[in-house]
């Protein structure tokens, strides 16, 4: 198994890198589903189907397309809107710099003391879908709840602001129209 | 209730279906090549030119007179006469067309050249057949491609062609009458000399 | 003799993979496994193709194709052959790699839901802990590909198939996912093997077949009517409406691209309905005890077949939905009532699953169909349409 983990390692980590430099916003998106589906891959062949196939499910069928809704929604134009805003995002890259050294150091630090870590003997059988269920639905069913409660008023919320939206600009034209 | 709609679309389908297989009435496709439907008289296509006797040029009863060039919408015909007359089927000295084309990829099967035709020389046919191999082959129709035996007028237009053969053949008993009629006269008139 | 037949396929797989060397057994296993099914399916598709079109010719008292091979059974070879010769046009301001790689990430995934549908006893390529977890998350991916072939294409027709079909494709994944809950409820698993061995006529001599239960029932058309929908089919083929958008994402794939996208599609439908068969009749189980000889693949073909004649059947009849139509179907009946029949099931389980289950779920679930059947349709007001943007 251990060549198919460094290819999917390798593809994961190239369409990053492409989804970090692509110039087009729609190809960013597309080599980001890509990670995804790597990183799924990476969680099947370690023997974690659920986590890996929810992965696919929730990131390559509802995160990616959401994203492209909101790139073609919210920009009218093509690729790259010219050099003023490349250069207004190129002043304040320090801070991008700054959130990805912290993230690595986080990263290096965990790696390291994951190697001080007392090696514990690995569970005879992985846990397969129904434990995970069982255990969602026993020990973990306050957290589940609370996150389910957390993503409906989002999406409440979500609703309220394209409500309110609407209405005020149905509002506005019946102003001007009078 | 919701839902009832779209079963009474299923079964009305379904019996459309089933029905097709049992019902002969429901088909009403007739499969071309191997089908046909009975010829019907009054279809026409393109124009043809009709001839007597039995040599196609030589019996063409159009007498060149161009109505049906300057007529046709189109313009897709074009006629050159001849220099010189011969008799047609009365015995009067006519032109003669020597050359006489129709460009079928530009008619429009009108049918107006047969209408302005005194001499019943333009019919349309009812060939419809006519495709060919080749982009432009078979498009420009010279006379001796037009050219159709009066037979053949009668077998695809039975009713016009009996009528205009009548008409034809009392024009034709009528001039003989008028001919027989003029040389007993003529007898009468200058009686054999003594 | 009965099981010989039964098992032809997979001895005759275990036979050949016992020739080969060890460690590549498993890759040569899948390899052909999956040719087989590309095949099986490949021919079945092309043959649809055929009946679909004779079919439908039927409904509207026509002959349909006729010309090619034995009652015009040979037509999708000649129109397989039109479509590989044909010119291979790409737009040329497309994105030429999206435009390229659309038709495979659009056929991949659904190629994939395949590994884990079982056909027969023992024909299964993947018998995943997860398995129809795997399909739904191979299924999600299509969404993805429709959006790079309409987006690709530089096509404002192509842009906006692309997305009616993902709004379409999204709303019903929903019913489509959880019309499914009610199955993996009382199976206890996610896998579709177990799945089906749950349904199968077990020591009785009638089958279990989820679609004979009051939920069941109710489940089995919201799934169809999802799949429907997931497929593009009419009455949900506004993705394609040729009046409107010309044909949709796909309007500017020609030869052989567009004889992927074509075939996609049907293979998808093929799949949902095989999903259709393993989850609620009973997948490759007999329906009662003492057919039980006939093979099993036979019988899973056979009520594939069924389905199948269902959708074309479909297809000759309903006109096609309009927008607003489409989505309050999806979120104010077929979803409210998906939810609905979860606790339906729970309720079906603690009274055991027999008559009682009848009395008390039947009644329920008619009421909650005709409640929300009424809602959707009854109370519509008809009043003067107003325009927010074109009057005044």
């Amino acid at each position: 198994m251990s060549p198919m983990i460094y290819f999917l390692s390798g593809v994961t980590l190239a369409s990053a890198v492409a989804a970090m430099t692509l110039r087009n916003p729609v190809h960013c998106a597309l080599a980001l589903v890509v990670t995804f589906t790597g990183l799924a891959g990476i969680y099947l062949g370690l023997g974690a189907q659920f986590l890996g196939l929810a992965q696919v499910v929730v990131y390559v069928g509802a995160v990616a397309i959401l994203l492209l809704f909101v790139l073609l929604v919210t920009r009218s134009g093509e690729a790259g809107d010219g050099d003023r805003e490349r250069d207004r995002v190129a002043e304040r890259s320090w801070w991008g710099w700054l959130i990805a050294l912290l993230v690595g150091a986080v990263l290096a630090v965990g790696a390291w003391s994951a190697g001080q870590l007392p090696q514990r003997a690995a569970p005879p059988e992985l846990p397969g879908v129904r434990d995970i269920g069982e255990a969602l639905m026993t020990d973990f069913a306050m957290p589940l709840q609370v996150v389910g409660l957390l993503l409906t008023a989002a999406m409440i919320g979500g609703a309220i602001i394209a409500l309110r939206e609407d209405r005020m600009r149905v509002a506005a034209e019946r102003e001007g129209r009078r | 209730m919701l839902g009832s709609g779209i079963i009474k679309g299923l079964a009305e389908t379904g019996r459309n279906f089933v029905g097709s297989y049992f019902d002969p009435e429901r088909m009403t496709t007739v499969e071309y090549p191997e089908q046909r439907l009975a010829p019907k008289e009054n279809t026409r296509q393109f124009p043809f030119l009709v001839f007597d006797g039995e040599a196609a040029l030589a019996g063409l009863r159009c007498v060149a007179c161009q109505i049906c060039e300057k007529e046709c919408p189109p313009q897709c015909i074009y006629i050159e006469k001849s220099r010189e007359k011969k008799p047609d089927h009365l015995g009067k000295p006519q032109f003669h067309p020597a050359i006489f084309d129709i460009d079928i990829s530009v008619c429009m099967s009108c049918q107006i050249c047969v209408e302005v035709c005194p001499f019943d020389a333009i019919k349309m046919d009812t060939e419809f057949e006519l495709s060919t191999s080749d982009r432009f082959g078979g498009l420009l129709m010279h006379k001796d491609l037009l050219a159709r035996p009066n037979s053949h007028f009668l077998k695809v237009h039975p009713t016009d062609a009996g009528v205009i053969d009548a008409r034809r053949a009392e024009e034709r008993a009528r001039l003989e009458a008028k001919a027989r009629l003029d040389s007993e006269a003529k007898a009468k008139e200058a009686p054999p000399a003594a | 003799m009965f099981q010989a037949i039964d098992q032809i396929f997979v001895n005759l797989l275990r036979g050949f993979l016992g020739h080969l060397p060890e460690p590549i057994r498993p890759w040569a296993g899948l390899v052909i496994s999956l040719g087989a099914i590309l095949g099986t399916f490949g021919l079945l598709f092309g043959l649809t193709t055929v009946c679909e079109r004779k079919a439908i010719a039927r409904m509207q008292n026509r002959l349909g194709p006729n010309r090619v091979g034995p009652y015009g059974f040979l037509q999708f070879i000649a129109d397989g052959i039109k479509s590989l010769t044909k010119e291979d046009i790409v737009p040329r301001s497309a994105d030429k790699v999206v435009h390229f790689i659309a038709p495979l990430a659009l056929l991949v995934p659904v190629v994939l839901t395949y590994l884990v549908l079982p056909f027969g006893r023992n024909m299964v390529v993947l018998d995943l802990d997860a398995g129809l977890l795997f399909y739904f998350a191979a299924g999600a991916s299509t969404e993805l590909a429709v959006f790079m072939a309409g987006w690709s294409s530089r096509n404002k027709y192509s842009l906006l198939g692309a997305m009616r079909a993902i709004a379409q494709m999204l709303s019903y994944e929903l019913p489509f996912i959880l019309s499914t809950i009610g199955v993996v409820m009382v199976t206890g698993s996610l896998s579709t093997v177990r799945i089906v061995e749950a349904q199968g006529p077990g020591d009785g001599w009638l089958a279990h077949w989820n679609v004979f239960t009051p939920w069941g029932f109710a489940a089995f058309f919201l799934f169809l009517i999802a799949a429907f929908a997931e497929a593009n089919r009419s009455p949900f083929d506004l993705p394609e409406g040729e009046s409107e958008i010309v044909a949709g994402y796909f309007l500017e794939y020609s030869g052989f691209k567009f004889a992927l996208f074509f075939m996609a599609e049907y293979l998808g439908m093929f799949s949902s309905s095989a999903l259709a068969v393993t989850l609620f009749l009973g997948g490759w189980t007999a329906p009662v005890s003492f057919l039980g000889f006939v093979p099993s693949w036979l019988w899973f073909f056979l009520k594939l077949g069924v389905l199948m004649a269902l959708f074309i059947w479909v297809r000759g009849t309903t006109p096609r939905l309009r927008m607003d139509q489409l989505m309050d179907f999806a979120w104010k009946f077929m979803l409210p009532l998906a939810l609905f029949l979860i606790p339906v099931v729970v309720l079906w389980d603690r009274v055991g699953r027999g008559w009682v289950g009848w009395v008390l779920c039947g009644p329920i679930v008619a009421a909650a169909y005709v409640w929300l059947g009424r809602a959707l349709v009854g109370r519509r007001r008809i009043q003067l349409r107003t325009y927010r943007y074109a009057s005044g």
